[in-house]
């Protein structure tokens, strides 16, 4: 528990190691963030870590106007690891913008909005309205979600589409702004390179795998969707295979996630590339693992002679 | 509330019949507040394989011992792996979690109907209501006569629970349901609370509303999280109602006018 000792683990980490990164002009006082989605709006996990403590805190993705989300049942668990299909339940960015957000930043905590629009104007919009003055801190911009316009087309499988998204909120807002790349594509690099291209900031990857459970007994499929995405320990492989390509390939830092339960799985990440982490499925195991994450890897950097946590970014990619 | 993440030693984890354990867990640290109806979150196994926490709803409750008391069936590999932790280990526990019964006015009148290992929850909700002089009637359905096991623990609470079986082997012969629905009007009750298979809590909450009783009962739903932080146990309470409530964090519990059940 996190009780009274607010600033003392940091303090003492601050003094011994350099945990800081650069993620595009955002500056995280280390690299450990909580992945959209897993994390609701930082408050349900208060009883269990001092989350004013983790680099970042990626709120659940918001769209415009309040959305529903998708029919139950909507998650299930699978061989290590989960299928969720939430289907982007959230009450909109007005409620976020008025209550969530000044909620966290009231008790220290660094926000990434992420965004979610069903069009290539609601995208548009919701850069508008996610600006520095609001106190946030960047934009994480899930293309990874249909695009209505283009008969439900994924925003994020299509090079054309990801430039432009990411150019027109590029355009309109004055943060970072991150893409957060789907995996569900042939070839991630060309999408990593479409969205440097666009102006991207830093890339967010991976978000997850598009799968299925099938229930045996009622011969149909276990989620009201049918289709969920696949997140947990089962898809870091892939995750740190598509971290360690797109690193190769381009120039700006990535913000690497997909099955991270523990600091192991932290550095291997930041050694195919990523210059932070972010922790989804594994908050759902351990409430207070995020923060757990920090002190560990300030641990291992103690015990490694490894002086600033930037200098191992990358250590095992063969550019 | 205070939740909180902890480890509870197992003190005992017996099967009491086929395929049901009680464990009971010394667990100094957990919420004295603790209510009927809320639940825990457990680890099941060490490894990612199972990956998420399995909900149990609180069965028993000592606060003044610390002792935590589960009872539970033997379902996939969450329970089996439950079922061989040997005494004397730990166990990994969130909790409490969600909202729970909602506590009558001292004396109020009340029925309890539990079917299956849904009676798990009426254990600790019956030992608050006679600690607050309520009149307690208890009807308890359950399929074969071995899983009567939970009985003694009502018993020692000095509550009268009336059994329906299946096969007639014990108790009222056919469903709990009918047992319920036969001695409603001579019971009078205040408010009902249920909890069991969901089509046995819709014709309770059919029957309560026919005689203006209200009552609550509690759902289940596959969760993650359990702290209403990832919206993955959703549902729809009404079929026409547009938001979705998390059983997590608005249940489990919920009264019977929440609830349209749809049974189809
Ligand atoms: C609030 C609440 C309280 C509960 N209290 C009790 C109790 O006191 N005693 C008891 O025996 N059981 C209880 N259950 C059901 C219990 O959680 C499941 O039986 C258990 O999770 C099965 O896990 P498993 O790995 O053995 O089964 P598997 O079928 O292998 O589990 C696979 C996945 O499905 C989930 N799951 C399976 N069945 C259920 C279910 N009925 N409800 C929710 N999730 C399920 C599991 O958690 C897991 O994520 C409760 C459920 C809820 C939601
Ligand atoms: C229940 C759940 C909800 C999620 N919601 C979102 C979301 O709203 N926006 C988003 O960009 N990613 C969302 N994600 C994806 C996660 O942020 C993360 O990228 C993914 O789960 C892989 O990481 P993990 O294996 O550590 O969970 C969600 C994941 C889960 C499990
Ligand atoms: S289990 Fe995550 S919101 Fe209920």
């Amino acid at each position: 528990m996190n009780t009274g000792q607010k600033n003392s683990p940091e303090q003492y980490i601050s003094d011994t190691v350099d945990l800081s990164v650069d993620l595009g002009g955002l500056r995280l006082k280390n690299p450990v963030t909580a992945a959209s989605g897993t994390f609701g709006y930082g408050r349900e996990y208060e009883p269990f870590a001092d989350i004013s403590r983790l680099g970042a805190v990626i709120v659940k993705g918001t769209t415009l106007k309040p959305t529903p989300g998708n029919p139950a049942p909507r998650i299930y668990e699978t061989a290590s690891g989960m299928l969720n299909s939430i289907g982007l339940e959230n009450p909109g960015i007005e409620v976020f913008l008025d209550i969530h957000l000044p909620y966290l930043l009231e008790r220290g905590v660094q926000v990434i909005a992420n965004i979610a629009g069903n069009t290539f104007e609601d995208n548009e919009t919701l850069g508008a309205m996610i600006r520095r003055q609001s106190g946030v801190a960047a934009i994480e911009l899930n293309i990874s979600c249909p695009n209505v316009e283009k008969g439900g087309m994924h925003f994020g499988t299509d090079p054309d589409m990801v430039f432009q998204v990411v150019n027109a909120v590029k355009k309109v807002t004055d943060l970072p702004v991150i893409p957060k790349l789907s995996p569900n594509v042939s070839d991630i690099t060309i999408i990593a390179q479409a969205a440097q291209a666009g102006g991207a900031d830093a890339l967010s990857m991976i978000n997850t795998l598009m799968g299925m459970a099938i229930d045996v007994k009622k011969r149909k499929p276990v989620l009201g969707n049918i289709f969920g995405g696949l997140s947990g320990p089962a898809i870091k492989p892939v995750a740190l295979r598509m971290i360690y390509q797109v690193h190769k390939e381009i120039d700006i830092p990535i913000l690497g996630g997909g099955g991270i339960m523990n600091v192991t799985d932290v550095l291997e990440f930041i050694m195919a590339g990523s210059s932070a982490v972010s922790i989804g499925t594994a908050n759902f195991v351990q409430p207070g693992i995020s923060v757990q994450l920090i002190n560990e890897l300030a641990d291992y950097m103690v015990a490694n002679n490894v002086a600033k946590i930037s200098d191992l970014v990358g250590a095992a990619v063969y550019k | 509330m205070s939740v909180s993440q902890m480890q509870g030693m197992v003190i005992e984890n017996v099967q009491k019949n086929s395929g049901w354990y009680e464990m009971e867990i010394s667990i100094p640290s957990f919420a004295p507040c603790a209510r009927p109806g809320q639940f825990v979150h457990i680890k099941t196994g060490a490894g990612s394989d199972p990956l998420l926490r399995r909900p149990f709803s609180i069965c028993d409750f000592d606060k003044d011992a610390g002792r935590l008391f589960l009872m539970y069936k033997l379902v996939g590999s969450g329970t089996k792996w439950l079922s061989s932790v040997a005494s004397g280990s730990y166990i990994d526990i969130v909790g409490p979690l969600g909202k729970g019964f909602t506590c009558p006015d001292p004396g109020a009148r009340v029925i309890l109907v539990g079917g299956g290992i849904g009676i798990a929850p009426l254990l600790y909700l019956a030992r608050r209501l006679t600690e607050r002089n309520c009149r307690l009637r208890i009807f308890y359905g359950v399929e074969e006569y071995h899983q009567l096991s939970a009985l003694n623990k009502f018993e020692r609470l000095g509550v009268n629970i009336d059994v329906a079986t299946h096969d007639g082997s014990a108790g009222f012969k056919g469903l709990v349901t009918d047992l319920f629905e036969q001695k409603i009007v001579s019971e009078k009750a205040d408010v009902i609370y249920t909890c069991g298979p969901e089509i046995m809590m819709a014709k309770v909450a059919a029957v309560a509303a026919q005689y203006q009783i209200p009552g609550e009962l509690s759902l289940e739903e596959y969760m993650a999280c359990g702290v209403g932080a990832c919206l993955g146990c959703a549902r729809k309470l009404k079929a026409e109602d547009d938001n979705f409530v998390k059983i997590c964090k608005d249940g489990p519990v919920f009264s019977f006018s929440q609830m349209k059940f749809d049974l189809n």
